[in-house]
């Protein structure tokens, strides 16, 4: 048996889990029903109107949202609460396009810092404990949960935002930081960079929250016996807050959906029909509770499978296995969303055929991304300061519409593989899932 | 006058070089200059050939990308210090140098020298002010003989 941080509602039997979600089910479709005239219109296209939903059995009935509906309702399409009673917006990466801005009222706020609060308690953490949050600070949701979170159960945080290892690892010792929040290749570059300072009798850590990229099982042990602590997984999206959807307890066997709050179902990805329970296929979740962006029935596109066994660890809540792929063709590389769309869009803009490949790598702990692009006779010069200024200028436009760093390799004409007329566009080398 | 140099396409990567000169090779082509400039990633190798046209055509039949740059070409003597007055010329002028590369003719005593420079025209005329004499493409062949 683990500690909680609301025994009540993460032990709560089943039965009473099924009908807290009805109840608040039926209270969150009408509510959106009413205030989202872009989710009623969806709903008036199907013929379901609120009195349908009369519990959780009937949310198969309910239109689907996708990360596209999202966009085309940009910004304030899926607004659900007046804007007075928003008091903040956290954002994806991404193009314009692609952003997803989500809204908060404080009692979002609240709610998500709730379910942060519950995996680091359930990472181990208490009041004595010093968290020490490396997500990056800013409109990403990492740091900003799990300081919440941490905030929520009275632990001391430690707002580091990622980067300048030096100074990390000094607060780290200094202030003998026992918990540490930050992507899983992070972690692994600051239990390499404590070795090779040979600061490792300094640090204090005993356990690690990690989330908002995949990582193997391989990595996870590696990083524990690294800095001598457990590694717990994180799960979550912007779009339905952020992390703290899911997150691991000390049995390290699948992450515990906070189910009083995020109703998941498992579904097809072409046909959008229920699979039953313990099918893999794609994840789908129903925010219950949130007011400002109640997205119901969301498409998070991530392959997983769900599992309803009652877990060690005395939670009831059902465990989510580790994302095992996508149903789109998302990347996560640096921990930042990629979608091979955004760099052709870019490539096209700035000229270049649409004769491209990604290839993505992990060297070590450090996610690379090279995009490879064919000389044309346009793009060519017989100076060498020409065609470097071009392929600078490439680089320069992907890191603004991906917010991360490319290699640019121009290769020579027709040598990028066609196959079956369908190139492949994407070579990602790490072996994620 | 200018000569037309050929400027190739070609990734950084073993065998590149000698897949390029193989075609050239198998096409007859004589190499009369060559000069390359690489960065990490690719390369852009330089030639001058008596026949800049037919050239071309070939790397272009052999999908190389590639393109005909005019540069300015002197003989000098081959000697210590022939470059310099040459080059002060160009400077004192405020000429800028985009690269250079420098050739040996089969002609007793004669050195060649390359230059792309940002405004040919004006250096030509310079040049041409000072008596320096540019080579054309017409002038090449004698140099070999």
């Amino acid at each position: 048996m683990g500690n909680y941080h609301h025994p009540e509602i993460e032990t709560m039997p089943r039965a009473d889990i099924e009908a807290l979600q009805s109840a608040r089910l039926v209270e969150a479709v009408e509510r959106v029903y009413n205030t989202v005239p872009a989710y009623r219109k969806k709903m008036e296209a199907l013929g379901v109107e609120p009195r349908h939903i009369k519990g959780i059995e009937d949310l198969h009935l309910l239109p689907f949202i996708t990360k596209d509906d999202l966009r085309e309702e940009y910004p304030y399409g899926f607004l659900g609460a007046p804007l007075d009673d928003v008091v903040r917006i956290q954002s994806t990466s991404g193009t314009t396009g692609r952003r997803v801005v989500a809204f908060y009222t404080q009692a979002d706020i609240d709610l998500w810092e709730d379910c942060c609060a519950r995996a680091i308690v359930a990472a181990g953490g208490t009041k004595k404990d010093v968290v020490q949050v490396s997500y990056g600070y800013g409109l990403f949701t990492g740091a900003a949960g799990i300081a919440g979170g941490a905030h929520k159960m009275g632990a001391m945080t430690l707002p580091m935002s990622s980067g300048n290892t030096d100074r990390q690892l000094q607060f780290m010792a200094d202030l003998e930081a026992t918990i540490i929040a930050c992507t899983p290749s992070y972690a692994a570059y600051l239990a390499e960079s404590i070795h090779e300072k040979g600061m490792r009798d300094q640090i204090k850590l005993k356990a690690g929250i990690f989330g908002a990229e995949a990582w193997t099982e391989e990595m996870r042990h590696d990083i524990e016996q690294s800095l001598g602590i457990k590694a717990y997984d994180i799960y979550g999206l912007t779009e339905l807050s952020g992390p703290g959807v899911s997150f691991e307890c000390e049995e390290q066997a699948g992450m515990h959906i906070n189910e009083d709050h995020f109703i998941p179902e498992i579904i097809d990805p072409k046909t959008g029909e229920v699979l039953p329970k313990g099918s893999k296929g794609e994840l789908v979740f129903t925010a219950v509770t949130k007011h400002a962006f109640p997205l119901l029935r969301y498409r998070t596109k991530d392959i997983t499978q769900l599992n309803y066994e009652p877990c060690a660890c005395g939670r009831t809540h059902v465990r989510m296995h580790k994302p095992m792929g996508r149903s789109d063709d998302m990347m996560i590389v640096k921990g930042v969303n990629v979608f091979p769309s955004q760099i052709e869009t870019v490539l096209m803009n700035q000229g270049y055929p649409a004769n491209y490949q990604i290839i993505v790598t992990r060297v070590k702990t450090s996610d690379n991304i090279e995009v490879q692009v064919e000389m044309t006779p346009e793009m060519f010069s017989d100076s060498l300061t020409e065609v470097s200024k071009k392929e600078k200028e490439l680089v320069g436009a992907l890191k603004s519409m991906l917010g991360i760093y490319c290699d640019v390799r121009l290769v020579a004409p027709k040598s990028i593989t066609r196959s079956e007329g369908k190139a492949q566009r994407v070579i990602d080398k790490r072996n994620l899932y | 006058m200018n000569i037309q140099q050929i400027s190739v396409f070609l990734e950084n990567r073993p065998g590149a070089m000698a897949a390029f000169t193989k075609l050239l090779q198998k096409n007859n082509i004589d190499l009369r200059a060559l000069s390359l400039a690489e960065t990490e990633n690719f390369g852009i190798v330089r030639v001058i050939t008596d026949d800049p046209m037919t050239t071309v055509q070939v790397l272009k039949d052999g999908g190389y990308i590639c393109s005909l740059t005019p540069v300015i070409a002197v003989a000098i003597e081959d000697k210590p210090g022939a470059l310099v007055d040459l080059l002060d010329t160009m400077g004192d002028a405020g000429i800028n140098l985009e690269y250079t590369y420098a050739f040996l003719a089969k002609k007793a005593n004669s050195a060649c020298i390359a230059f792309r420079v940002t405004d040919n025209e004006a250096a030509s005329k310079l040049l041409a002010e000072r008596g320096i004499k540019t080579l054309g493409q017409e002038d090449l062949p004698a140099l070999f003989e």
